[in-house]
C-alpha cells in the first residue's frame, strides 16, 4: 500500500480513486479557507462602522469566549485519541472518542447560539450595524461548519457501529473529517484573536 | 403557502415573453415526444444523465454551452435592435424594465453559462485523456458538478416566465441591487443562480487539479505535459482560489437582502465599494479563468497545422503560470474611477500593464511557431488566425483603459463594452469553437463539416468588427453603457452599423447550427468517417487512442518520455497503444443517479428561497444533503472490466484501423 | 500498511504524546493571549502585535501537531497548496484593507 502512493502517478494503480480523497479534501479545504479570508476581509473592513450601535467593549465577554475555545480545542485532541485508536482499528474506542467530540462540539455550537441569541435580545442583532453584520456572518459562518462536523461526526458513528474493521474508504472518510476538525480550530484562532481579542484591546 | 408567488408573477401583460413561451412550450414538447416516441428515456437516463464518465459530461457540457448561446445570442441582437430604433422620442420596442433584465441576463448567461460550460466541456473531454488517465479524480463530483451548473442555467430561464430578472447588470452592483431599490425577485434569482453554479464550478476546479496532480501518465513530468493541460491546470488554480469569494460577496448581498444586514447598503454602516471590491477580486481572475484554455487550444492547434512542435514551450509555461499569478494583482483596474488614491491605482494599472507582457509573448510563440510551417488552412486555423488578430486589437485597448487617467474618460462607456466582447469574443469564444473544430473527431469519431466552420468564421470575424468597432467610436462620443434610449444623432449611424454586425454574427451562428447539422447528416461518408483516431497528425497523447475512445481511454497506460509523447512514438515506430504489455482488468466508476438528484433538489431549494417558500426550500436543502451522505454511504461504486472485454474492443479497434489502411 | 505511522494517503497521525504536547502549548498560547488583552498591560499597538505573533505561533503548532503537516515528499502537494492559500488570502486582505482605507480617505467617507 505504502509503496503504490509514492508513484506520483497512479493511472495503473487500481486505488487511484481512494488515494487522492484525502489530497482532494485537503484541496477544498484551502478553497474553504479562502471563504474565510474574504469574511475576514469584510470583517476588517467594517468593523468600526457601528452606525451608533453597540461596540465590543458592551458585547463581548472572556468568560464565554474562554469557555467556547476550552471545548474546540479539547474536541481537537479527542478527536486525534479517535484517529489513533482507528488506526488500531479500535472500533468500540474510535465511536467513544468521536462521541465525546461530538458532545464538546455540540456544546461550543450551543455556547454560541446562546451568546448569539442575548445578543439579538438585547437588540444588537446582525441587521443593527454593519459591524454586526460583518460580525454575525464570520462567526456563525464557522458555527455552521462546526454544525456540519457534528452531522458528519454522527454520520460516520452510525456507519461504524456493527463493524468488525475499518476499510481504506472509511479510514480516508475519518482523515478528511480530522483535517475539517482541526482545520476549524485553526479558523477559531484566528476568530477570537481579530474578532474578540482585537476588539476588546 | 406559496410565499410571494402568486399567479401575477407569470408575465402574461409582456407579448414578446407570451411569445416566447409559446416558442419554447412547442419546442419543448416536440423534443420530449421524440424522445418519447423513439424511446429513447432509458438510453439518456443510463447512457447520458447518470454517467460518470468524463467524455459524456464533456458532450453534455458542450450543448449546454450551446443552448446558453442561443440564449445569450437572442438577448445580444434584441438590445442591438432596441438601440438601433429608440433614437429620437422613438422609446423602441423594449421598455426599461424589460431591456434591464435582458442586458443583466445576457452578460450572466454568456459568463457563467455558455463560457464556463463550454470551458469545463473542454476540460472534461481533453485533460483526462491528454494526461493518459482513465477518467477524473472524482468522476461522481464530476457528474454533481455539471449538474449544479445545468440547473442553475434552469433557474435563470424559470425567471424568464416566472417573476422577473435580475435589472442590475450581470454583476449585481448594490446599492441598486439591494431590497430598498430592487424589491422584487429577480436579483434573488441572479443570486441563487450564481451560488447553485459556483458550488459546480469549485467542485469541477477541485476535480481537475487533483487530476492533474495526481493522475498523469508514468513519465510525464511537469515540462511534459501538454500545454492546453498546463492552462486548464492554472484555469483549475484560478478557480479553487476565487471563486469563494464571489460565493462569499453574492453571499454577504443576498443576507442583506434576506435578513436586513448591513454590508452594502446606503444606511447602517454599509460600504457598497466593499462589493466591488470583493466581486473584482473573483471578476479578474475569471477572464483569465476563461480565455487561458483558449490560449490552450491555440498552442494545440497552431503546432498540429502548421506540421511543427511549438516554439517556446517552456516560454509559454511560465507566460501561461505568470499571467496566473499576475491576475491577482490587477482587480482594482474594474473601479478605478470609484475614488482611491493615486496610490492604490497606480500599482494596480501597472500590474495590468505587466500582463500583457507574458501574454505577448505567448503571440509571438504561435506566430514562430507558424513561421516556415506547412500550414494547412483548415477551419481551426481560420480561428486560430483570426483570433490572433481580434485579440491584440482588444490586448491594447486593454492596455489604454488599464492607464488610470485615460479610465476616468472611458469608464462605464461603450469604449469599454467593445474593449471586453473584444477580448471575450476574439479570445475565449474563437478559442473554445477552434477547440470545438479540432476536437470533434476524438468526441464523435468523425470531422465536422469544413466548409460551413469556414463561412461561420467569416460571418464571426466580419460580424464581429461591425459590431464592436462603432462601440469605440460611441464610447469615445460620450455614450454610456446600459442606455436604453437616447437623443443624440451623431451617435445613430454607429448603432445602426453595430445591429447590421449584430445580423453578420447570427448569420455566424446560423452557420454553426448548420455546420453541426451537417456533420452529423454526413457522418459516415468516407472522408468524414476517422478510424485512425489520428485525423490532424497530433501530437498529444490524446490522438493515440481510437476515436471516440472506449470508456476505460487506454487499454494500458501509456509510458511517456517526452513532450509531445504521441510523436515521439510516431516518429520512433513505437505503437502507443501497446506499448507496455498484457491486457488487464480495468477497474471503473459506476454511474450514479446521485447527481442528477442532488442537482433536482437544488433546484428546488433555489426555486422556493426565491420566491420565500420555506418549506420547500427547507425539503430542498435536506434533501441535497440526505443525497450527499447517502451516496457517501453507497458501497457498489465501482465494476471491472475483464481483460478479455478489453481485448475484444481493442482488437476491433485494430480491425477497424487495417481495413482502412487496406483501402 | 507496511509503515504504522503512515497511512495510504501520506499522512502520518502521530501518538497520543504528540496530541498531548500539541495541546499543552495550544493552551498556554491561548492563556497568553487572552492574559495579553485582558491585563491591558501593552500599549494598543504593541498588544495587537503580540497577539498577531501568538496567533501566529498557535496556528503553526495545530499545523504541526494536530494537522501533522510534514516535510515529506509525499506530502509536498499538501504543502504547495497550503503555501499557495496563504500567499492568496494575504493578497486578498492586504489589498482589500489598503484599497478601502484609501478610498475612505480620499472620498472622506469615513
Amino acid at each position: 500500500m505504502a509503496q503504490n502512493t509514492t508513484v506520483p502517478t497512479a493511472g495503473h494503480d487500481e486505488h487511484h480513486h481512494e488515494n487522492t480523497v484525502v489530497f482532494g479534501f485537503w484541496v477544498y479545504l484551502m478553497t474553504d479557507c479562502i471563504i474565510f479570508g474574504s469574511l475576514f476581509a469584510t470583517f476588517a473592513v467594517l468593523r468600526n462602522q457601528f452606525n451608533g450601535g453597540p461596540t465590543p467593549h458592551e458585547l463581548f465577554e472572556f468568560g464565554g469566549l474562554g469557555l467556547e475555545t476550552a471545548l474546540l480545542l479539547l474536541s481537537s485532541i479527542t478527536y486525534g485519541f479517535g484517529m489513533i485508536a482507528a488506526h488500531k482499528t479500535q472500533i468500540s474506542k474510535v465511536i467513544m472518542w468521536l462521541g465525546v467530540t461530538f458532545l464538546l462540539g455540540l456544546g461550543f455550537v450551543g455556547l454560541e447560539v446562546r451568546e448569539f441569541a442575548h445578543m439579538i435580545a438585547d437588540g444588537a442583532g446582525p441587521d443593527r450595524s454593519a459591524f454586526l453584520s460583518a460580525f454575525f456572518t464570520l462567526v456563525s459562518t464557522h458555527g455552521l461548519h462546526v454544525t456540519c462536523g457534528l452531522i458528519w461526526i454522527v454520520t460516520l458513528m452510525v456507519q461504524l457501529m456493527g463493524t468488525t474493521e475499518i476499510p481504506e474508504r472509511m479510514m480516508n472518510k475519518l482523515t478528511c473529517l480530522s483535517l475539517f476538525w482541526h482545520f476549524l480550530d485553526i479558523v477559531w484562532i484566528c476568530v477570537f484573536t481579530y474578532v474578540y481579542l482585537a476588539s476588546m484591546i | 403557502m406559496l410565499g410571494r408567488l402568486s399567479l401575477s408573477a407569470i408575465p402574461l401583460d409582456v407579448p414578446i415573453l407570451v411569445g416566447t413561451f409559446i416558442g419554447v412550450l412547442i419546442v419543448g414538447v416536440a423534443v420530449l415526444g421524440l424522445i418519447t416516441y423513439y424511446g429513447k428515456w432509458g438510453y439518456l437516463w443510463k447512457e447520458w444523465f447518470t454517467s460518470v464518465d468524463h467524455k459524456r459530461l464533456a458532450v453534455m457540457y458542450i450543448v449546454l454551452a450551446l443552448v446558453a448561446l442561443a440564449r445569450g445570442f437572442a438577448d445580444a441582437i434584441m438590445m442591438r435592435t432596441q438601440l438601433a430604433l429608440a433614437y429620437a422620442g422613438n422609446p423602441g420596442y423594449l421598455p426599461p424594465h424589460h431591456y434591464d433584465q435582458i442586458f443583466s441576463a445576457h452578460g450572466t448567461i454568456m459568463i457563467f453559462f455558455l463560457a464556463m460550460a463550454f470551458m469545463t466541456g473542454l476540460f472534461n473531454f481533453i485533460v483526462p485523456l491528454q494526461i493518459g488517465a482513465r477518467d477524473v479524480a472524482y468522476p461522481f463530483l464530476n457528474n454533481l458538478s455539471f449538474w449544479m451548473t445545468a440547473v442553475a442555467f434552469m433557474l435563470v430561464n424559470v425567471s424568464l416566465f416566472i417573476g422577473e430578472f435580475s435589472q442590475c447588470g450581470w454583476l449585481a452592483y448594490p446599492p441598486l441591487s439591494e431590497m430598498q431599490f430592487s424589491p422584487g425577485v429577480g436579483v434573488d434569482y441572479y443570486i441563487w443562480a450564481i451560488q447553485i453554479s459556483g458550488v459546480g464550478t469549485l467542485l469541477t476546479g477541485v476535480n481537475f487539479f487533483v487530476t492533474i496532480v495526481k493522475m498523469r501518465a508514468p513519465g510525464m513530468s511537469w515540462l511534459k505535459m501538454p500545454v492546453f493541460t498546463w492552462t486548464a491546470f492554472c484555469s483549475s488554480i484560478l478557480i479553487m482560489a476565487t471563486f469563494p469569494v464571489l460565493t462569499v460577496a453574492v453571499a454577504l448581498l443576498g443576507l442583506d437582502r434576506y435578513f436586513g444586514m448591513h454590508f452594502f447598503t446606503n444606511d447602517g454602516g454599509g460600504n457598497q465599494m466593499l462589493y466591488l471590491n470583493l466581486i473584482w477580486a473573483w471578476g479578474h481572475p475569471e477572464v483569465y479563468i476563461l480565455v487561458l484554455p483558449a490560449f490552450g487550444v491555440f498552442s494545440e492547434v497552431v503546432p498540429a497545422f502548421s506540421g511543427k512542435p511549438l516554439f517556446g514551450y517552456k516560454t509559454m509555461v511560465y507566460a501561461t503560470c505568470s499571467i496566473m499569478v499576475l491576475s491577482f494583482l490587477v482587480w482594482v483596474h474594474h473601479f478605478f474611477t470609484m475614488g482611491a488614491g493615486p496610490d492604490v491605482n497606480a500599482f494596480f494599472g501597472i500590474a495590468t500593464m505587466i500582463i500583457s507582457i507574458p501574454t505577448g509573448v505567448k503571440l509571438f510563440n504561435w506566430l514562430f511557431t507558424m513561421y516556415k510551417g506547412r500550414i494547412q488552412y483548415h477551419a481551426c486555423m481560420y480561428w486560430a488566425v483570426g483570433f490572433m488578430v481580434v485579440f491584440t486589437i482588444g490586448g491594447m485597448t486593454g492596455v489604454m483603459m488599464a492607464i488610470p487617467g485615460s479610465d476616468f474618460v472611458l469608464h462605464n462607456s461603450l469604449f469599454l463594452i467593445a474593449h471586453f466582447h473584444n477580448v471575450i469574443i476574439g479570445g475565449v469564444y474563437f478559442g473554445y469553437v477552434c477547440g470545438m473544430n479540432f476536437w470533434a473527431p476524438k468526441v464523435l469519431g468523425f470531422k465536422m463539416n469544413e466548409a460551413w466552420g469556414i463561412r461561420a468564421f467569416w460571418f464571426w470575424l466580419v460580424g464581429f468588427f461591425f459590431a464592436f468597432m462603432p462601440l469605440y467610436v460611441l464610447g469615445f462620443e460620450g455614450m454610456t453603457r446600459r442606455i436604453n434610449h437616447y437623443d443624440n444623432p451623431a451617435w445613430h449611424p454607429w448603432m445602426l452599423i453595430a445591429e447590421v454586425g449584430a445580423v453578420l454574427i447570427l448569420f455566424g451562428v446560423v452557420c454553426q447550427l448548420m455546420q453541426i447539422f451537417v456533420s452529423i447528416r454526413d457522418c459516415n461518408k468516407p472522408e468524414n468517417r476517422d478510424f485512425t483516431g489520428d485525423p490532424w497528425n497530433g501530437r498529444t497523447l490524446e490522438w493515440s487512442t481510437s476515436s471516440p475512445p472506449p470508456v476505460y481511454n487506454y487499454a494500458i497506460v501509456p509510458h511517456v518520455s517526452t513532450l509531445d509523447a504521441f510523436t515521439h512514438d510516431k516518429e520512433n515506430g513505437i505503437d502507443t497503444r501497446q506499448a507496455g504489455g498484457q491486457y488487464e482488468a480495468i477497474h471503473m466508476p459506476k454511474n450514479t443517479a446521485s447527481g442528477i438528484c442532488a442537482g433536482a433538489f437544488a433546484l428546488i431549494f433555489g426555486f422556493a428561497a426565491v420566491w420565500y417558500i420555506w418549506w420547500l426550500a427547507a425539503i430542498g436543502l435536506v434533501g441535497v444533503i440526505a443525497t450527499v451522505i447517502a451516496r457517501s454511504a453507497n458501497k457498489d461504486i465501482d465494476y471491472y472490466i475483464p481483460a478479455e472485454e478489453v481485448a475484444r474492443i481493442e482488437n476491433e479497434h485494430t480491425r477497424k484501423l487495417m481495413a482502412q489502411a487496406a483501402e | 500498511m507496511s509503515n504504522p505511522n503512515t497511512s495510504s494517503s501520506g499522512e502520518s497521525h502521530g501518538s497520543v504524546s504528540s496530541y498531548l504536547i500539541g495541546f499543552v502549548l495550544a493552551v498556554i498560547l491561548t492563556v497568553l493571549s487572552f492574559g495579553v488583552v485582558m491585563s491591558h498591560s501593552l500599549a494598543p499597538t504593541g498588544t495587537l502585535a503580540v497577539l498577531s505573533v501568538l496567533a501566529l505561533v498557535q496556528v503553526l503548532v495545530h499545523l504541526h501537531y494536530f494537522l501533522h503537516m510534514g516535510s515529506g515528499s509525499e506530502a509536498r502537494w499538501n504543502n504547495i497548496a497550503f503555501v499557495f492559500t496563504v500567499a492568496f488570502v494575504s493578497i486578498l486582505i492586504v489589498g482589500t484593507v489598503f484599497i478601502m482605507a484609501n478610498t475612505s480617505m480620499n472620498m472622506m467617507s469615513r
